[in-house]
């Protein structure tokens, strides 16, 4: 109320100074105009049109200058893995799939063939609000066939609207709601707010009985929501959305509460219960179920979120870890299955209300009939591995190799292949020393002596007691940092995750070896690696390490303080002093 | 230490601030658009009530035109329910009934079925009229997109004309016969009648009305009823008039001698419902009612003033009125016919 009043008494003053005369355009006015036509030429030369084969096609838009790009998984889907974009500047290129968000309705491509490409700047979609003005740039009805793209003006006409999925996938979650025209072929395409900052894709709209064309109620997946899958997306996967593996209800007071929960969901081995309060989850107030279901749905499979319950009148915060919501393999099998149909009432619903001699509602434009040809272009095929579980398996190594290479600048492990012995003590009093070789490994701890072999299965392999398998998890942290993601065993790019707090997102790896399951988390800025979990069997809690205060030995960056916790549990910290690595290396201090 | 939300709450305060010097500046003639919406969302109303069956919606918009939360809204089948559900821009809920509605403006104001006070409302003495031209700003739960503490959608755009609904007459099946402002933002949508059109200070100038299909073209008519054509009306109802008839209580006897529909030559439907609209199935030759020129087919709408909403409900209030005397009545003729009878009962 006090805003709005003191930008009334703004205005008034304004006009108050400056009268304008009869006839004359406002400078203001004038102004405003220059700034939109501005906005709109800056945003035109990173949205780009998609062709998906035959009359099939959409829209989408260039988000770095190396050519990654969004569009709607709906879109691309009628494509299959290769694809040509045209940007407005006329240039026609080949595309190359990289990765799929099928519940999300997202596709991250990669636009080939240029050194560098015009990028539209990301915004921040929780800034935006009711009533700010936006316009969305696409290739509605495929009319750009000299690829100038097509804009529409309009404003936000609601903010944080989830619109149920279609089927178990298409779900848009916490989206911008706009009356700027969208239609069929601009699905994929971006929304921009008024400085033309990336604040949605469009993908879907609410047409029923008025068959598919733009009735003033179109909906974005919000540029935030895509932020959190994003590094997921450029490892070539095919992400998953993440469940709580509880549900939740409103009581009479309106309070949210746990209405249900699984017994192996990593929030009931928190401590979440039945009947607690959700006060903030991932950031942000619930107040309403709905608010809770568009915070989730705008989550990946394996992000960390925090959670803050109240249980007789105490808050408790936890980062809780966030299941899957698809059984394994279930989203690749509809990924496989090809060509998806727009969300929304198919354009032949019997429910809908059409007059005989109307002319049949135009459909979201349709791919040629014939599958999409399976032979890639020549300029594309370098950018392609096909793997199953992936949308690119290429982008995982590209991703992978980047995470390494940027772990190696912190020094290069791989020549120490001798065993390590690792002096520290405790901040409680007390020696630890840890001898890590590659095919056992022992320890001296307060609790006693303990070791094993590591040529067999490590999935019981749990010593020191209560420690979850720190052993085996340091272990496995020479291993990687000695033999490299290649050498390993498994190791694949799992994307860009929080773990200790909201807002960090960090570089992941998922290593299998020895029939465990390793994460290795590496601090992207400095290519660090922060902190490693070591899951011995699926749905047991993680032993995890936390490498803090690194020190530079020998041009290596070590790390001279280790947390380890056991699932929720903090189990110990240790203080390392020497590491010495035995031959055949010889000595290193 | 500040606690974090409230650190959170400030900064956006600041930045809301900010932003509003600069588009203050930018845009002299008006405050920011998000302001506009923002102060006007509270007065909007998401209604719930019949309905959900085919291509029903069981939903609609209204507006809030009294501190104690009455409701203006565009009359429908969606009323046609013992209680309306209201739901306001933070969750607020409240059970709403009918007051009263005009048919021939098809409009209806409800009246909660609680006390309650210092609701955000529009007055509706203050508001202005639009012209051709004029920039508007759509509210409405268009698609039931808005639940609980949701506010409803909005939309931008300009009144086009400023036309009589009849102008092209047996178009529009519609029985309101004045100017409605003609919109270029898509407002026939499911759901959006009785959502609010505000001018961009947020000013409430229309209403939203029913969803009007062109019968020539096949095409929605975006348009809303304007305020200034409805506010007499509303204020009619809220004296009182136009209400909905009430079943007669068990000790309330009626009339001395009573209207029947057999003395007046009325042959209604047969009543197999549990609200059979009154429709009339035919009409005796040389009757009352054929003198007064009632049709088969015709739908009894008020009775003496009275909403009559069932053919039970018009059985109960023709019982109320003494049969010596003429009795006023409005009939639905077709789709967009409204007449005016007398009934003059036979000596």
């Amino acid at each position: 109320m006090k805003q709005s009043y003191a930008a009334g008494i703004i205005a008034a003053a304004l006009l108050a100074a400056a009268p304008v005369a009869h006839a004359d355009v406002d400078p203001t006015v004038l102004d405003a105009e220059r700034e939109r036509i501005e906005a709109m030429s800056r945003a035109m030369s990173p949205s780009i049109a998609i062709f998906a084969g035959g009359q099939g096609g959409g829209s989408g838009v260039i988000i770095s200058t190396d050519g990654y790009a969004l569009s709607n998984f709906h879109v691309t889907s009628a494509a299959g893995n290769a694809m040509k974009c045209g940007l407005s500047d006329g240039g026609y290129y080949d595309a190359v799939l990289v990765g799929l968000d099928p519940t999300g309705d997202v596709a991250l491509i990669k636009v080939l063939g240029r050194e560098r490409f015009p990028a539209a700047e990301l915004g921040d979609s929780d800034l935006v609000r009711q009533g700010d003005a936006v316009f969305a740039i696409g290739n509605p009805f495929l009319l750009a066939t000299n690829l100038q793209p097509s804009i529409s003006y309009g404003i936000v006409s609601g903010v944080h609207r989830y619109q149920y999925p279609a089927g178990t996938i298409l779900e848009y979650a916490d989206c911008i709601q706009t009356d700027a025209a969208i239609n069929p072929g601009n699905s994929g395409g971006p929304l921009f707010n008024s400085s033309g900052q990336l604040i949605g894709i469009n993908g879907r709209g609410s047409f029923e009985k008025r068959g598919r064309v733009n009735v003033g109620v179109g909906y974005a997946i919000s540029i935030n929501q895509i932020k959190h899958f994003l590094g997921c997306l450029k490892g070539g996967r095919i992400v998953d959305h993440a469940t709580l593996g509880a549900t939740v209800a409103a009581d009479d007071d309106g309070r949210i509460l746990v209405s249900d929960i699984l017994e192996e969901s990593d929030a009931y081995q928190q401590g979440l219960r039945y009947n607690d309060e959700i006060v903030r989850f991932a950031d942000r107030r619930i107040a309403s179920v709905n608010a809770f279901k568009n915070v989730l749905g705008t989550l990946p499979k394996d992000w960390r979120v925090p959670l803050v319950y109240r249980r007789r009148d105490v808050e408790t915060t936890l980062m809780v870890r966030l299941a899957g919501v698809h059984r394994s393999g279930e989203l690749e099998k509809m990924v496989e299955g090809g060509e998806v149909e727009p969300p929304g009432p198919k354009p032949d619903d019997p429910d809908q209300e059409r007059k005989p001699d109307a002319p049949p509602a135009p459909k979201e434009i349709p791919a040629a009939e014939q599958e999409p040809s399976t032979e890639l272009p020549e300029a594309v095929k370098p950018f392609y591995e096909a793997k199953s579980g992936y949308a690119n398996y290429h982008f995982n190594r590209v991703e992978r190799d980047r995470v390494w290479k940027a772990f190696q600048s912190n020094g290069d492990f791989s020549a120490l292949t001798g065993t390590w012995s690792l002096s520290g003590d405790l901040p409680t009093g007390g020696e630890v020393q840890f001898d890590l070789g590659d095919a056992a490994c022992a320890c001296t701890v307060p609790a006693g002596q303990f070791g094993f072999a590591l040529n067999e299965n490590l999935s019981e392999a749990l010593d020191p007691p209560r420690s979850g398998g720190m052993l085996a998890a340091l272990s496995l942290w020479r291993r990687l940092l000695v033999k490299g993601p290649a050498q390993f065993g498994d190791v694949t790019y799992l994307g860009a995750m929080p773990l200790e707090r909201w807002g960090e997102q960090l570089d992941v790896f998922a290593a299998m070896h020895a029939g465990v399951e390793c994460r290795f988390y590496f601090e992207p800025t400095t290519g660090q690696l922060a902190a490693l979990e070591f899951y011995p069997t699926d749905d047991a809690a993680p032993c995890r390490l936390h490498f803090r205060e690194h020190l530079v030995v020998d041009g290596r960056h070590w790390p001279s303080f280790v947390e380890v916790s056991f699932g929720s549990t903090h189990f110990g910290d240790f203080r390392l002093k020497e590491f010495r690595v035995k031959p055949p290396m010889g000595n290193g201090t | 230490m500040m606690p974090r939300g409230a650190k959170i709450e400030l900064r956006r305060a600041w930045l809301c601030a900010v932003a509003l010097c600069a588009l203050g500046v930018q845009h002299a003639s008006a405050a920011p658009l998000a302001d506009v919406v923002e102060s006007a969302q509270p007065k909007i109303a998401k209604l719930y009530g019949a309905g959900g069956l085919r291509g029903l919606e069981a939903y609609q918009s209204g507006v809030v035109i009294s501190p104690s939360g009455h409701i203006l809204t565009v009359w429908s089948y969606v009323l046609d329910a013992e209680s309306i559900t209201v739901v306001l821009n933070d969750g607020r809920r409240f059970e709403a009934e009918l007051a009263g509605a005009d048919p021939k403006l098809e409009i209806a104001v409800l009246k909660p079925r609680e006390e309650l006070d210092e609701i955000p409302y529009f007055d509706l003495e203050q508001a202005p009229s639009a012209g051709g031209g004029t920039r508007i700003v759509a509210f409405s739960n268009c698609f039931g997109v808005a639940a609980g503490d949701e506010a409803a959608s909005v939309q931008a755009g300009t009144v086009m004309a400023v036309t009589p609904l009849n102008a092209h007459r047996g178009v529009f099946k519609a029985t309101y016969r004045g100017p409605v402002y003609v919109l270029d933002a898509v407002t026939s949508n499911p759901g959006a009648a009785g959502g609010a059109i505000t001018d961009d200070d947020g000013h409430l100038v229309g209403l939203i009305g029913r969803e009007l299909r062109n019968s020539a073209n096949g095409t929605w008519l975006n348009y809303a009823l304007p305020i200034e054509e409805l506010r007499a009306s509303v204020t009619r109802i809220q004296a009182g008039e136009l209400a909905p008839a009430q079943p007669i209580a068990p000790n309330n006897v009626g009339a001395a001698n009573p209207f029947k529909l057999a003395t007046l030559g009325i042959v209604l439907v047969p009543d197999v419902l549990d609200r059979t609209p009154a429709y009339v199935d035919a009409v005796v030759a040389g009757s009352p009612a054929a003198k007064a020129g009632l049709k088969p087919d015709d739908l009894f709408v008020t009775i003496s003033g009275r909403l009559v909403q069932s053919r039970g409900l018009m059985e109960e209030e023709l019982a109320r009125c003494e049969a010596d005397k003429p009795i006023k009545v409005t009939v639905l003729r077709g789709d967009d016919e409204l007449l005016e009878l007398e009934l003059t009962p036979t000596p």
